[in-house]
């Protein structure tokens, strides 16, 4: 089974929500603090939601110079899945491993509520589950999730089908509903809303498990790709 | 300044100067003045309420941790405890309302983690004036924004709380935040010192100049502005104190982290009173001494003075007690989490007094083993400031405001009443992470909250448990302890609702100025109601927070006692029914339909204070509501567990009474309902407690259980159409009801 390693930053706090949410669908996740700089065991990485060193600055902007951020560019050039949720987007977008920014909502406070996603493309390690169209119910948790990009930047992600999610019903200002995109290869994907955060009805939405049992799979194959190439 | 003048500018009465004379046997200097002022403050020692506190029931075969500690603490059953605490941050809220209420949440917070407990959810009831001014909006968006701002980042979710919006309010805010959280059974720590020799180690942030006096200038004092408006009280800015929330996150990891290894002995917060404050109450419950290096204290600012240091309120700091040969390893773990740590002082053996009985001093000194600047018994500073027995009086008016019932108030356009009781607080709660830890299974919004009994380092367990928080100041202010013991009667049938059992209650007892008879009259009055309710329900009280001198310009709050209530449920495997009746559902009120002694009671309720109407006769604690209570709670516990009932909607009666309950399960539903016969608007506004209103598809078998039960139950018509009908008394499109409902506040508040 693929290892999954969740990288925590002092501030992060949705890290034991994602590791609960992987186990429950059978995967194999560990907490990994910020300060490692070697993450070969691993075969997939989640940075998750909170709020790295603060958020001091702005989202996202002291995370990128964690020591473990290095390795986690190598993971992503590798072909490895890495997945970014909420502030884990952020961080990615700083870092230079995803495109564009994320700014303050449109209404400039802060967001929690559920809200629906439609899958845009399934060429990714998130969304390759799921079917172009379908819709899902997924929550977001957000100051700063309005995702925004220059024009030539918007175009690329559309023609590359890097768009991966789009908001349903606007709720933050996003440029083209975009609620999550992917890298070029697809193996790096970053998204506001919470897939931890729907996986039972119980908690009001099981529509997150398509998106994590992807990203799951993806793992694995990223274990067995890496088995075969081992030297 | 004379040394007279000293003591009163600190807060001490002339007589409490002398007693604070009395046990030193000498005059204290500037440093012990200033150490017994902030800690014999009316906030910290609760003098005047502390008497009347004890005709509380305290104990019960279930609590662990009873009023005292930090947080009561109970059994929740699977091997997990659950730590409960209320507070107010009132008079901060009031200058400083992003601040104010931010530090409002650190506090708390540490007073839950410093029990071993990690904070799985907070709650906030606020009440501000009405909305239409500047000065609310500026409050209400400050103190929102606040929670907000501190709560989502340092990592505990906001899932409940009130919005009271009422004119007695205006000038003097209310901010009570009640936090709760998890612990396994095990990890039980209690705030003490012990172990002569060990170290007292200072965690967290460094100590600036923030919040000096915060207990006594700002929270043991009314607001005094020539129009009683707080933002004329400038000078008493700097007494608030300013919350960084990512220092207390790593500050709770680290600390559960130390407990979870068994580094720390003791630990305590540093809230009001700072230092001083940690030292003396440690050191007192432990029954031994303690000397601090008040040079050793890791300082933000140079050419901080002893009594500044002593007395800071400077946030997200916590004293720990160390056993010397564990120090190296603590310091590891901290520099892991980012968080300072310093020694700054030691446990020290007690002293024979004169009569030789042994006394922890507390020694403030200069270096390790410099010269000591203060010294005082600990137990003097924490426990023994004077309690008062202030004179109580009746207010001279009450009983022509009881005889001025509103049962006499003509209809009117009930419509409009209706309409104008419908008000969704969501702009407010959307702003609070309300589902971290993956357990919140009714979030903001709805009766109470319903959480798993779950989170990081917890063991598994099928458990829940549900909050609610509830406070009636239109009832307490008629009659105080009637309205106090119905406002318990509301907080169980919220948490029936959600299928829960109550187990165990706070309260925030948010008062005016203590020295004025009437005021003690109803706060001695409120306790007795709370503790009569209590032993009628089983229910005891394990901890809470008195707030006095809420008044400005002379004009005190209406009493504001406010409940927090713990329940539990023993599976809790789907989520219970909510307010959506579907078409062709029955709709059925569940409880007494007529309350005692008056069928329809208008006395305090939304549709009478609208009216200017503040008196009359409040419905009596009726054991019929309770019985309804139980009932509900078990179908739908039944539910949760995953079993069959026939509840398939279900939401209490409470403010603005049925028309309110009605008209916000419509416009959920989006589906309508006719009822043909209220014995008119009285039965549509009352707000007497423990009623329900439960949507059915199998009335038979619900009518069955209910009889069973011994509890009333009347149909009032099934769930059809796209009105909303109550007789003659009422005609509403639902899309009206729903429309209106989501945009009232922001309108009220002009956003």
């Amino acid at each position: 089974m693929s290892r999954v390693g969740v990288v925590v930053f002092p501030g992060s706090n949705c890290e034991h929500d994602v590791v609960a949410a992987l186990s429950a669908l059978g995967g194999r996740a560990e907490l990994v603090w910020h300060a490692e700089t070697d993450l070969a065991g691993y075969d997939a990485l989640v940075l998750p939601g909170g709020f790295a060193h603060g958020d001091y600055l702005r989202p996202g902007a002291l995370a990128r110079f964690s020591p473990v951020m290095g390795a986690v560019a190598a993971a992503a050039e590798d072909g490895r899945p890495v997945l970014g949720i909420c502030n884990g987007f952020q961080v990615l977008t700083e870092a230079g491993l995803l495109p564009g920014a994320l700014q303050k909502n449109r209404g400039l406070t802060f967001l929690c509520q559920p809200t629906t996603l439609v899958v845009a493309s399934a060429r990714s390690v998130l969304t390759r589950g799921a079917r172009v169209g379908q819709e899902l119910v997924v929550p977001i948790n957000h100051f700063s999730g309005s995702y925004v990009c220059d024009d030539a930047t918007y175009r690329a992600l559309v023609e590359g089908d890097q768009v991966v999610l789009r908001y349903a019903d606007n709720p933050n200002g996003s440029r083209g509903d975009i609620a999550g995109i992917a890298n070029v290869t697809g193996n790096v994907v970053g998204l506001m809303p919470h897939p931890e955060r729907a996986l039972s009805a119980l908690l009001g939405s099981a529509d997150g498990r398509v998106l994590l049992e992807g990203f799951l799979a993806a793992a694995d194959d990223a274990a067995a790709q890496r088995l075969v190439t081992a030297p | 300044m004379s040394d007279e003048a000293l003591h009163r500018a600190l807060g001490l009465t002339d007589d409490e100067y002398a007693l604070v004379e009395g046990v030193l046997h000498r005059a204290p200097n500037h440093l012990e003045l200033a150490m017994f002022a902030v800690m014999w403050s009316e906030h910290c020692s609760y003098k005047s309420s502390r008497l009347h506190l004890r005709r509380l029931p305290t104990s019960a075969p279930w609590v662990l941790v009873g009023p005292g500690e930090n947080a009561g603490v109970i059994d929740a059953g699977d091997g997990v405890a659950i730590a409960l605490r209320i507070e107010s941050h009132n008079h901060p809220s009031a200058i400083e309302p992003y601040q104010g209420a931010a530090t409002g949440v650190g506090g708390i917070l540490r007073d839950v983690f410093t029990m071993g407990a990690r904070p799985l959810a907070v709650m906030d009831p606020l009440f501000f004036g009405p909305p239409d001014d500047a000065r609310a909006r500026w409050l209400v968006e400050g103190v929102v924004a606040g929670i907000s701002g501190y709560g989502n980042s340092v990592g505990v979710p906001t899932i409940g709380g009130e919005l009271t919006f009422d004119e007695g309010y205006a000038q003097n805010p209310l901010v009570n935040v009640l936090c709760v959280g998890a612990l396994p059974r095990e990890r039980l720590v209690l705030g003490r010192a012990s172990g002569v020799g060990n170290l007292a180690v200072l965690l967290g942030s460094r100590t600036g100049r923030d919040g000096i006096g915060g207990v006594s200038v700002l929270a043991s004092a009314g607001f005094s502005g020539a129009d009683g408006a707080a933002s004329l009280d400038d000078e008493k800015r700097p007494s608030v104190q300013v919350g960084d929330p990512y220092e207390e996150k790593r500050l709770i990891e680290a600390c559960l982290a130390l407990l979870d290894e068994g580094l720390v002995v003791g630990i305590q917060d540093l809230g009001g009173a700072g230092l001083t404050c940690a030292a003396s109450e440690t050191a007192a419950r432990g029954g031994v001494g303690m000397d601090l290096d008040v040079t050793a204290v890791p300082l933000r600012e140079a050419g901080m003075a002893p009594w500044e240091v002593m007395t800071s309120e400077s946030q997200e700091r916590m004293l720990a007690i160390v056993r010397p040969e564990d120090l190296a390893a603590l310091e590891a773990l901290c520099a892991r989490w980012e968080v300072r740590s310093a020694v700054v002082g030691r446990v020290t053996a007690p002293v024979p007094d004169a009569a030789g009985r042994p006394v922890g001093m507390v020694r403030v000194r200069e270096g390790f083993d410099g010269p000591v600047l203060a010294e005082a018994p600990a137990a003097a500073l924490a426990d023994e400031a004077p309690l008062y027995d202030r004179p109580r009086a009746r207010p001279a008016d009450l009983d022509a405001l009881v005889d001025d019932d509103p049962v006499d108030e003509p209809a009117g356009d009930v419509a409009a009443e209706l309409l104008a009781g419908l008000v969704d607080p969501a702009w407010v709660y959307r702003q609070y992470d309300s589902q971290l830890f993956l357990n919140t299974v009714v979030g903001p919004g709805r009766d109470a909250a319903l959480l798993r009994l779950a989170g990081p380092g917890l063991p598994a367990s099928e458990r829940g448990f549900a909050l609610t928080t509830d406070s009636n100041p239109r009832w307490c202010a008629l009659d105080p302890r009637a309205g106090t013991a119905l406002t318990l009667l509301e907080a169980i049938a919220n948490l029936a609702c959600v299928g829960a059992t109550p187990a165990a209650v706070v309260n925030c007892l948010n008062f005016g100025n203590p020295e004025h008879p009437e005021v003690m009259w109803q706060l001695s009055e409120a306790v007795d109601g709370l503790a009569a309710a209590c032993v009628a329900t089983g229910l005891p009280v394990i901890g809470g927070n008195v707030s006095l001198y809420n008044e400005s310009a002379g004009r005190d709050i209406d009493p504001t006692p406010v409940l927090g209530v713990v329940g539990l449920l023993e599976r809790l495997v789907a989520p219970p029914p909510g307010w959506t009746w579907r078409d062709g559902d029955t709709v059925v009120l569940v409880g007494p339909r007529e309350a005692r002694p008056d069928p329809f009671p208008l006395a305090g309720s939304l549709f009478a204070r609208r009216r200017g109407r503040r008196g009359g006769r409040l419905p009596a604690f009726d054991e019929r509501a309770l019985a309804t209570c139980r009932f509900v709670a078990g179908e739908v516990a039944r539910v949760c567990a995953g079993g069959p009932s026939p509840v398939a909607a279900v939401h209490d009666v409470g403010a603005g009474g049925l028309a309110t309950a009605l008209g916000e399960m419509s416009a959920a539903s989006g589906v309508g309902l006719a009822w043909g016969d209220p014995r008119g608007h009285a039965e549509l506004f009352t707000e007497a407690p423990g009623r329900f209103v439960v949507a059915t598809r199998d009335p038979a078998t619900l009518l069955d259980a209910a009889a069973s039960a011994g509890v009333e139950a009347t149909v009032l018509g099934v769930g059809a159409g796209e009105r909303l009908t109550l007789g003659e008394w009422c005609d509403l499109a639902v899309a009206d009801l729903a429309e209106r409902r989501a945009s009232a506040l922001s309108a009220a508040l002009g956003l």
